[in-house]
């Protein structure tokens, strides 16, 4: 399960290990933009955020569709992968927190064990 | 993901489950080895609470741990990331039930932010722990659960990332 994930994660990681992708994701998520309105946003080339897009789509994170002599980007289909992501992520940060809170409790229980001896 | 499917919990098993309760709705459980009063204690003491919340491999360190546990207190964790610019979570108590049950808001995201019921109960010294985060709405949620494509959330992402390489090294 981890490994599994850990792989599909790597991709999404290197596509968003990217400012400017990460920037595109974040104007996707207001409106769906066509790749020449991004080049412009970001102030690239037309070719440079082609390459952009392409990473972000290979992600899953964004889908294109052309549409005459224009091609509209809009946030993709990984959110509900990315739901399983999280659940998971959130999972184990409550279950390494727990393993530590068990930690605690056992030294409080000595500590009033031992207390307990002393009275 | 076979947690999510085990909505009964058997007190005698101490794994973490998660499941999505409801629309609105995070509930996590989980049986502690000890007695509600000693668990409650590791929740509302500070120097105890900094010794658990923050662990190990979730690549944060936690660097002040304020808790004032009473009803109207207010608690703030500061955590830094790697070199990353500190991040506060704050919020107050909403209820303080000693051994029993504590209620807090959760404000770093502003106003509208899931509120976090956890309840304590013990049976034959072990302590079930459910813990309810509910969110103002099921778009409040799905947005937190989508963050992987939201903006606002993708430092969250960059953690994680640090997670998955550690684990890719070992």
């Amino acid at each position: 399960m981890v490994q599994y994930l850990a792989t599909r994660l790597d991709v999404s990681f290197s596509a968003l290990s990217d400012a400017t992708r990460r920037g595109v994701l974040e104007q996707l998520g207001r409106a769906d933009a066509s790749i020449t309105d991004l080049a412009e946003k970001f102030q690239m080339t037309l070719t440079g955020m082609k390459k952009h897009v392409g990473v972000l789509e290979q992600a899953g994170l964004v889908t294109t569709e052309k549409v005459g002599r224009v091609r509209t980007c809009t946030l993709g289909p990984r959110r509900l992968e990315d739901e399983t992501a999280w659940l998971e992520r959130y999972h184990q940060l409550w279950d390494a927190r727990f393993d530590d809170l068990e930690k605690v409790v056992q030294a409080l229980k000595r500590k009033e064990k031992l207390d307990g001896r002393k009275k | 993901m076979d947690a999510r499917n085990e909505s009964q919990v058997t007190p005698m098993n101490n794994r973490t489950t998660v499941e999505r309760q409801s629309e609105r709705e995070l509930v996590v459980t989980r049986t502690i080895n000890g007695p509600a009063h000693i668990v409650f204690e590791a929740w509302t003491k500070p120097e105890l609470l900094k010794q658990w919340w923050v662990p190990k491999s979730s690549g944060l360190s936690l660097i002040s741990c304020e808790a004032d546990v009473r009803v109207g207190g207010a608690y703030r964790l500061v955590f830094v990331h790697g070199a990353s610019e500190p991040m506060a979570f704050h919020g107050k108590y909403l209820e303080v039930t000693p051994c029993s049950r504590l209620v807090w808001t959760n404000e770093e995201g502003g106003d509208a932010g899931q509120v976090t019921t956890v309840t304590f109960d013990e049976k034959a010294g072990q302590t079930l722990v459910v813990l309810r985060e509910l969110y103002p709405s099921k778009e409040a949620l799905d947005a937190a659960l989508a963050s992987g494509s939201q903006a606002g959330t993708l430092e969250t992402f960059e953690q994680l990332e640090e997670f998955v390489v550690t684990l890719a090294a070992t």
